[in-house]
């Protein structure tokens, strides 16, 4: 089961990253097409597990194999254990941890810091139980100084905010959880 | 001190970093691709992140979120590997800026050797010969070199690399075509346009000098020999080169080094050369400023870990032997086994792995991400793992190599592997000495009969 779930992110984001290809920005991720989940179960198809489930913005979509048994929720496996200098944090068992949470996430769209607000001491963009366009900006990814908004992508209700402000996120990551409208 | 690498790669090249980095007590984040997630690398890193998509250029080739990513996950050095942005003069450039070590050469090396023009500009005056030829700006400027040289002869991309801009013109009425083709694969694979033409030696050999420098000792660490390619890939390396004139060996070592030392190179690099076989004369082809593909060759001739002192190098230390302490043993062949199928025009394969097996076997070292279960995306390069084996003399390397790919098992998807077997069948091969037309020669003699 372990490389189950990094599968899964891989999944979701190579979904996330062909749906925003596909469609203009903001009105993606909450549905998909019947050809999505027919690339879904053709992935599925060709690889080791009986169960997968995914939600992407108010879609949720669960699939077993030959009547498989629901999986035990399995916790991230943590990295090696470091050696000498400060620890490592995972960034990695935060990213699907929110899947069981409710919602849908949005994803990092890129690796890089994220900042919850425009400048330090500033308001944050948005907080929880702000309703939220898709064309909300809800946070900033700063990579070498240089600064990518980041939209909601779709309506919604700010459920959670996932990603830490000022870490290091990377591609994929949830960074905040909005209740679809 | 470097306490943490950020890698900078993926496959079996970010394996073999981790491997030496583990051996030195030193910790590693890798870097790497939504599709890489759950790749051998990323799971025996300490640490992995996701740099972006599967795309190279949106993840391996994005300079600023590597760096962005190796300092916010605390490492002091990013190791490049090869290819993508190992010879990235900008990601040198920035990790100086940002307080980072490259595992590299410094930015100014890799200007003196990134452009194969200026390349070549520094062998001639380091007194190292070189093919006849020169730059062209435009289809008259062509026409006149190409008159001067004769055909056969090569155009290919200033910043160039992998076969891409690269064409053979056989005849002057083919040349303002191929130079519109070689012109528009350049600027779109290296987004630069420029291109040069060059002599092509007919009957020539892929000759190589491993170079190991701390910016005052220059050392070389003998040759490789790369001539079995199949459109200027390399699939097959060997060290030492079979049956090459002990004077021009010697020659070959030498001019590398005073090459290394004429733009003042400190890392670890490799000097590449043409062997002109019908003149007995060599050219300078272009210097790789990075650990390269075939190293472990290398490495099991003399006996060092060349990452190792790489990242010695890299951390201002001063290399731990001399010349005379590099002692070249034995002989060391390298098979890329690559998914594709031979059969199929080399048509890449990509698919899950249900099979992996590499047992130890006498003077077998296996360098591969892959296992039982893989996924072999097609994203990126084919390459699904190297097979080295050294013997005591060249012919005890092959048979060890026959006997590598008769025991391995790789199943899943298809291999090069049976074209690997040819080769060792071969007499030719065996006889030693091939030289870059050999492959071409030999594969429809062996291809009708592989399924």
């Amino acid at each position: 089961m372990t490389d189950c779930w990094a599968y899964l992110r891989a999944l979701r984001s190579g979904l996330m990253a062909s749906q925003l290809a596909r469609r203009p920005r903001g009105t993606v991720v909450g549905d998909f097409t019947r050809s999505d989940v027919d690339e879904i179960l053709h992935l599925i198809d060709q690889s080791n597990f009986d169960e997968l489930k995914l939600e992407l913005g108010g879609m949720k979509l669960e699939l077993r194999r030959h009547g498989a048994a629901p999986p035990v929720a399995q916790p991230p496996v943590p990295p090696n254990s470091p050696k000498a200098t400060a620890p490592i944090e995972t960034g990695a068992a935060t990213a699907m941890a929110t899947t069981a949470a409710g919602g849908a996430a949005v994803p990092a769209p890129l690796l890089g810091t994220f900042w919850h607000a425009p400048r330090p001491g500033a308001a944050p963009f948005v907080a929880v139980g702000d309703e939220v366009h898709a064309e909300t900006i809800i946070g900033i990814i700063e990579v070498m100084k240089l600064m990518t908004s980041v939209p909601a992508g779709f309506a919604g209700t700010v459920l959670g905010i996932e990603a830490p402000n000022g870490e290091l996120v990377e591609f994929g990551q949830p960074l905040i959880r909005i209740q679809p409208i | 001190m470097i306490n943490r690498i950020f890698i900078a790669n993926r496959g079996e090249i970010a394996v073999r970093i981790i491997r030496t980095a583990r051996a030195l007590g030193i910790e590693t984040v890798i870097g790497v691709s939504a599709a890489d997630g759950d790749t051998l690398g990323a799971r025996l890193a300490t640490r992995s992140i996701v740099l972006g998509p599967a795309p190279s250029k949106d993840s391996y080739l994005r300079g600023a979120a590597v760096v962005h990513a190796a300092k916010q996950t605390g490492c002091d050095a990013i190791h490049p590997g090869y290819g993508f942005l190992s010879e990235n003069r900008a990601l040198a450039t920035s990790c100086a800026a940002e307080g980072l070590i490259f595992i590299g050469p410094s930015p100014d090396n890799l200007a003196s050797v990134g452009d194969k023009l200026t390349a070549r500009a520094h062998a001639i005056d380091a007194g190292v010969p070189v093919v006849p030829g020169g730059t062209v700006d435009t289809l008259a400027d062509a026409q006149t070199l190409a008159d001067r040289i004769g055909v056969p002869l090569l155009i290919k991309a200033v910043s160039g690399g992998g076969g891409k801009g690269m064409k053979r013109v056989d005849s002057i009425a083919d040349l303002p075509a191929q130079l519109e083709l070689a012109m528009a694969e350049a600027e779109a694979a290296f987004g630069d346009a420029r291109v040069y033409i060059e002599r092509l030696v007919t009957v020539g050999r892929h000759v190589e000098v491993q170079i190991l420098s701390d910016g005052e000792t220059v050392l070389h660490a003998g040759e490789r020999d790369c001539s079995v390619q199949r459109r200027y890939q390399k699939l097959l390396e060997e060290a030492p080169a079979p049956r090459l004139p002990e004077g021009l060996r010697t020659d070959l070592w030498d001019a590398a080094v005073r090459f290394a030392r004429h733009i003042g190179y400190r890392s670890l690099g490799t000097v590449e050369f043409l062997v002109d076989v019908e003149r007995g004369e060599f050219y300078f082809l272009e210097m790789n400023a990075r650990i390269q593909v075939e190293h472990p060759v290398t490495e099991a001739i003399t006996g060092l870990d060349l990452v190792a002192l790489q990242i010695s190098i890299a951390q201002g230390e001063a290399l731990p032997m001399s010349q005379a302490n590099i002692t070249l043993t034995g002989h060391a062949i390298e098979c890329r086994l690559n998914a594709e199928g031979i059969a199929h025009d080399f048509m890449p394969s990509p698919g899950r792995i249900t099979q992996a097996w590499f047992p130890s076997l006498p003077g077998l070292r296996v360098d591969t991400h892959v296992h039982s279960g893989a996924m072999i995306s097609p994203y990126y390069d084919s390459m699904v793992a190297k097979l080295i084996t050294w013997g005591p003399s060249r012919d005890v390397a092959i048979e060890r190599m026959r006997t590598a790919l008769n025991v391995c098992v790789l199943d899943g998807i298809t291999t090069n592997a049976p074209l690997h077997k040819a080769i060792m069948a071969d007499a030719r091969f065996r006889e030693g000495g091939v030289d870059t037309n050999y492959l071409v020669g030999l594969l429809p003699t062996i291809t009708g009969g592989l399924a």
